[in-house]
């Protein structure tokens, strides 16, 4: 990580945003170990998890218009959801699966975002099918002249689906205002990048579909929103799509239900652990005199008690009645 | 040679016809395989029509400008040098190839193979499936034959409505009208049941009547004895109907022939003596039973016969309360009525109206005496009973209610 | 009135959708300069310009994906395939996509797309040309599937298929396309309703439930039959997925045998389901079994004639079974 002094002011950020940065950062991070401790718990049966990919989400959400533009995100996304207006009681209900889960009502597992209301587009669970319904928002964009872009997010085993090639190739063909950003923790589930994609990179991708490629360093959130806020602009100027590849590290398993030592050595967690963006950010704004001990640990007592409240709340939450087993098959 | 016909050619998936443009030959013209003859525009394509054969344009049948369905003939055309073998095999292709139709199923083997619409049927309508005529395939009798059954059964009593109509007034199965309307209105469910059932008795059953005077004067005297302590005691009141009940009972043990149900082509005697009494309320009649009545005493009976009648008049009759009667007795004297003459109560083949009590100056040993007098009518089904049985049966029933008294016959 | 073919009703319902609502609009091969493989969208292009009948590129799940997008944005796409053997590419957009937005979001997204596709045989199609492909879809609870059998009920039905808010899967016949004619009230604005089926026959001897051009087909049948004295009840049934159960049960009961057909194969059909909802409802009103008439279980219908014509249900085969139906 580049540690130049200040760069966040290049980049048009105040100390105040990047403080904000970092505190959904960390409300990630912090949600997402509490679901690990009440699913070893046995209170919730699901985790996915976020954690190593908090500055990609964080830092491409907050270089969006969180006032208009779109997301069509993936299962790992708590970074991006949380900065669009996901609350830590939101995800607390959507892993308890309760009535009042915004993204679905107990329907969906956890990581399948949702919400209208906050222009997060309905997701599922096979990979990549996503990425055309972003190109489908895109497209309406182009269509009714409207100012916003979309933005979807994969890993990099998803970009070898046909959804991806078909959506980004229909994006470039069509010049829409679509970016398409990878998080590439470098496994899908348990395999490695180089068993998964040709091309040195997936960014690499990006040429045969005619739209603009770029690799990144996704621990680095400054830098990604640097990216994306380019991208932005290409895009609302009739630019055409963007392909972003993110380059992170994956901090867990791939889920609850997984084992990850059948595939990784400890010597490649540890040094993932080196990579972990949460200390890396931590380190830039202490440097900067912006975050202080005692800032941030009044900053972890707070999100705890934030989380300690969602918990709490989700878990005493009534589940939907099972008479709404059979709503909203079609418009009622 | 031969002459050969140019058809329109199917120009693609979903195109049925197509207009000829421009004719590109003319006749007389000599033009080889595959040479254009015509432009021909479809929905689809524009395209030329090759020629299918060498020879020479016989005859052009469509004009530019028409549109014809495809496989519909546009020129002739003859061709040069001789048919082959082969050729002519492939225009005289064999069409006829029907074989004749082989019936597989061994005719009549259906007739008892009956479907559930055609059971269902001839359960809800009292049908016998042996009466019906099947007209399916091994004869087997089908839905649209049990309808058409039903439907001249209907036909045939509506021709006889007159006396339908003087059979049914004389019968006290009939309930009183108290319908206020002179237009038609709906049967209901109750109302069709009685009249499909009374329908299907007076049709079937070849009906034969005897009444006999039966002097109650003491049955009269021990009920009027007995009739306030037994309201007091029970909480409702003693009628003569249990004791006549009772009597009928007896007498069918004695009498068992009297006591079964025809089944099509066997009589079943029963066991078990149920009576079915008629119950009417406002509009319906029902005829509950009383099940095992040789085995109930008089107050038993009585009882028997309160709950049913309340029952029908609350309307909370169930079907296993008007189910397995075998024998019939019926409370004409209700109505005033001395005289008349019942319906069967299908299957069964016996049904005995007991009419009004009346004082009456009977003379006994050439003295006039003042006698209660009642007349039970017995109408049989003469397919089963003659009338030296049914003579005896209700000479018993007769004796044991004129024996009627306290010394005899415990309430 | 006017005499429209099929495919005339459904590039008017388009046309018409498309002047009604400025969100309506067309993407799929070859649907714009050319106007369709089979001019489906005849001059569309033309009346509407490139942005609203657009050419997509050769990817099915993308021309679907897009289109579910797009509508979860607020758009009425109308998504062609361009033969429904080819609609397989797309299948997880319908199957994953599509047909589960409104329950997955707890009603929050819907997805009111429309997906058009040409299905059937019996014009030398062959294999991948010619494929009934409406039993994928119709176990799959979200979706709408539609097969018009006349013109005017292309028209109406796809109306109602652009404007319902719902997933609409609508599969129109080749043969159909320019074969059947009929007098379409195009003077109005006429909306047949999605989900229920049609009674276009009353009968005594025989009930017939059918979709698609079979019920065509079934219509000049009876009226032969009839002059023989055998009446058939026809049941066209217009929406298969979700079917009109009380209208097969009505259908079924009104004669007590039934005859079922479907150009698809047999086994997994949705003839099959037709026969279950009578089996459930109908056991003591039926006269005879209920015989299905359907194309054999082999994969396809191969290109060579006589192959085709024996995969096929024919005129003859239909006749032949009402006859025997009629006769049990």
């Amino acid at each position: 990580m580049k540690t130049v002094e200040n760069e966040h002011v290049h980049l048009g950020l105040t100390d105040e945003d990047v403080l904000e940065m970092y505190k959904k950062m960390l409300l990630a991070r912090k949600l997402d170990e509490r679901m690990w401790l009440l699913n070893r718990a046995g209170k919730i049966p699901f985790v996915i998890s976020c954690q190593g990919q908090e500055a990609t989400q964080v830092g491409a959400a907050f270089a969006l218009d969180r006032e208009v533009d779109y997301i069509a995100p993936y299962y790992r996304d708590f970074g991006v959801v949380l900065s669009f207006g996901f609350t830590a009681k939101d995800i607390m209900l959507s892993a308890f699966a309760k009535e009042e889960d915004p993204n679905s009502g107990g329907r969906q597992m956890p990581g399948h975002f949702s919400s209208r209301k906050h222009r997060i587009i309905t997701g599922s669970s096979p990979v990549t099918t996503q990425v055309p319904h972003a190109v489908g928002f895109a497209l309406a964009a182009k269509m009714k002249k409207e100012s916003f872009v979309t933005l979807t997010t994969l890993g990099e085993g998803s970009t070898n689906q046909g959804d991806f090639h078909e959506g980004l190739n229909f994006a470039g063909v069509h010049k829409l205002p679509i970016i398409t950003l990878v998080e590439n923790n470098k496994l899908a589930i348990s395999v490695p990048y180089d068993k998964q994609v040709a091309s040195e990179t997936v960014a690499a991708r990006a040429e045969s579909y005619g739209m603009y490629g770029e690799k990144i360093d996704g621990t680095d959130p400054l830098q990604v929103f640097k990216v994306i806020k380019e991208a932005r602009e290409r895009a609302i100027n009739g630019e055409g799509p963007s392909l972003i590849e993110a380059e992170t590290v994956r901090l867990t398993a791939h889920s609850s239900d997984d084992n990850d030592a059948a595939y990784r050595t400890k010597e490649e967690k540890e040094a993932d652990r080196k990579n972990d963006c949460m200390v890396k950010f931590a380190d830039y704004l202490k440097s900067c005199g912006i975050l202080t001990d005692s800032i941030e640990k009044n900053l972890v007592e707070t999100i705890q008690h934030e989380i300690n409240e969602a918990t709490k709340y989700a878990e005493n939450a009534p589940f939907a009645p099972v008479a709404s087993l059979t709503d909203y098959v079609y418009e009622q | 040679m031969s002459i050969e016909k140019i058809v329109m050619p199917k120009l693609g998936e979903s195109v049925n016809e197509g207009t000829i443009t421009t004719w590109l030959v003319e006749v007389g013209e000599h033009v080889n395989e595959y040479d254009p003859i015509a432009e021909v525009m479809t929905d689809k394509v524009n395209a030329e029509i090759p020629s299918s054969y060498t020879g020479t344009i016989q005859e052009i049948i469509v004009q530019e400008g028409e549109t014809i369905k495809v496989d519909e003939l546009i020129c002739y055309i003859k061709t040069d040098g001789k048919e082959t073998a082969e050729e002519l095999n492939a225009t005289k292709e064999k069409i006829d190839i029907d074989e004749p139709m082989t019936e597989t199923t061994e005719e009549g083997s259906m007739s008892h193979r009956y479907s559930p619409a055609v059971l269902s049927l001839s359960q809800k309508h009292g049908v016998h499936l042996d009466d019906v005529t099947g007209t399916g395939i091994g004869g087997r009798i089908t839905r649209k034959d049990i309808q058409k059954y039903i439907q001249n059964r209907k036909s045939t009593i509506a021709e006889d409505t007159t006396q339908t109509e003087k059979r049914a007034s004389k019968s006290v199965v009939q309930p009183p009208s108290t319908d206020p309307y002179n237009e038609g209105y709906e049967l209901t469910g109750v109302r069709k049941a009685i009249a499909d059932k009374m329908v299907l008795s007076t049709t079937e059953i070849p009906h034969a009547w005897m009444t006999v005077e039966v002097d109650v004067t003491n049955l009269v005297k021990y009920r009027n004895n007995v009739k306030q302590s037994f309201k007091d005691k029970e909480g409702f009141n003693l009628t003569y109907f249990p004791f006549f009940i009772y009597a009928v009972a007896q007498a069918l043990q004695a009498h068992p022939i009297l006591n079964s149900t025809w089944q099509g082509k066997k009589i079943i005697q029963h066991r078990d003596i149920n009576i079915s009494i008629a119950v009417a309320n406002e509009n319906e009649l029902y005829v509950p039973v009383i099940r095992n009545a040789d085995e109930k005493t008089v107050k038993g009976l009585a009882k028997t016969i309160h709950e049913l009648a309340n029952k029908a008049k609350t309307n909370q009759l169930t079907q296993n309360d008007m189910t397995n009667g075998t024998f019939t007795v019926n409370n004409t004297g209700t109505f005033g009525s001395v005289s008349s003459m019942g319906i069967i109560n299908y299957p069964q083949v016996a049904i005995l109206q007991v009419e009004s009590i009346v004082k009456r100056p009977v003379i006994i040993e050439d003295m006039f005496a003042a006698r209660d007098m009642v007349n039970l009518s017995l109408s049989l089904d003469h397919r089963v009973l003659d009338g030296l049985v049914a003579g005896r049966f209700i000479q018993h029933v007769k004796q044991i209610l004129e024996n009627i008294d306290e010394t005899t016959t415990l309430i | 009135m006017t005499e429209l073919n099929y495919i005339q009703a459904i590039t008017l319902a388009m046309e018409e959708e498309m002047n009604r609502d400025e969100n309506v609009f067309v993407v799929g091969e070859d649907v714009g300069i050319k106007g369709g493989v089979f001019r489906a969208t005849d001059d569309l292009y033309n009346k509407f310009g490139e942005d609203r009948v657009i050419d997509a590129p050769l990817a099915e799940s993308a021309i679907v994906g897009v289109g579910v997008g797009a509508a979860m944005y607020g758009m009425r796409p109308i998504a062609e395939i361009q033969f429904a053997d080819f609609i397989f590419p797309a299948v997880n957009q319908i199957i994953s996509e599509a047909a589960k937005i409104r329950y997955r979001s707890n009603n929050d997204w819907n997805c009111p797309i429309t997906i058009r596709a040409p299905f059937g045989g019996g014009i030398s199609g062959a294999l991948y040309h010619s494929q009934s492909v409406e039993a994928i879809f119709n176990s799959t609870p979200g979706l709408k599937v539609v097969v018009p059998s006349s013109p005017r009920d292309a028209r109406g039905l796809l109306k109602a298929a652009i404007r319902d808010n719902d997933p609409v899967l609508f599969f129109e016949h080749k043969r159909a396309y320019r074969l059947l004619k009929e007098d379409v009230p195009t003077e109005e604005d006429e909306i047949i309703p999605i989900g229920k089926a049609a009674i276009k026959r009353e009968g005594e001897d025989v009930t017939v439930i059918t979709y698609g051009i079979n019920v065509s087909i079934t219509e000049k049948i009876a009226t032969k039959l009839e002059k023989e004295g055998t009446t058939v009840h026809l049941l066209d049934l217009r929406t298969i997925y979700p079917l009109d159960q009380e209208a097969i049960i009505e259908a079924a009961k009104k004669t007590g045998k039934v005859l079922l057909i479907t150009e698809d194969n047999k086994e997994g059909s949705i003839i099959g389901e037709v026969s279950a909802i009578i089996a459930e409802h109908c056991l003591f009103d039926l006269d005879a079994p209920v015989k299905r008439l359907a194309a054999p279980d082999v994969p396809a219908m191969p290109y060579a004639q006589p192959l085709e014509r024996e995969f096929i249900v024919t005129e003859d085969k239909i006749e032949d079974e009402i006859k025997q139906l009629a006769r049990f």
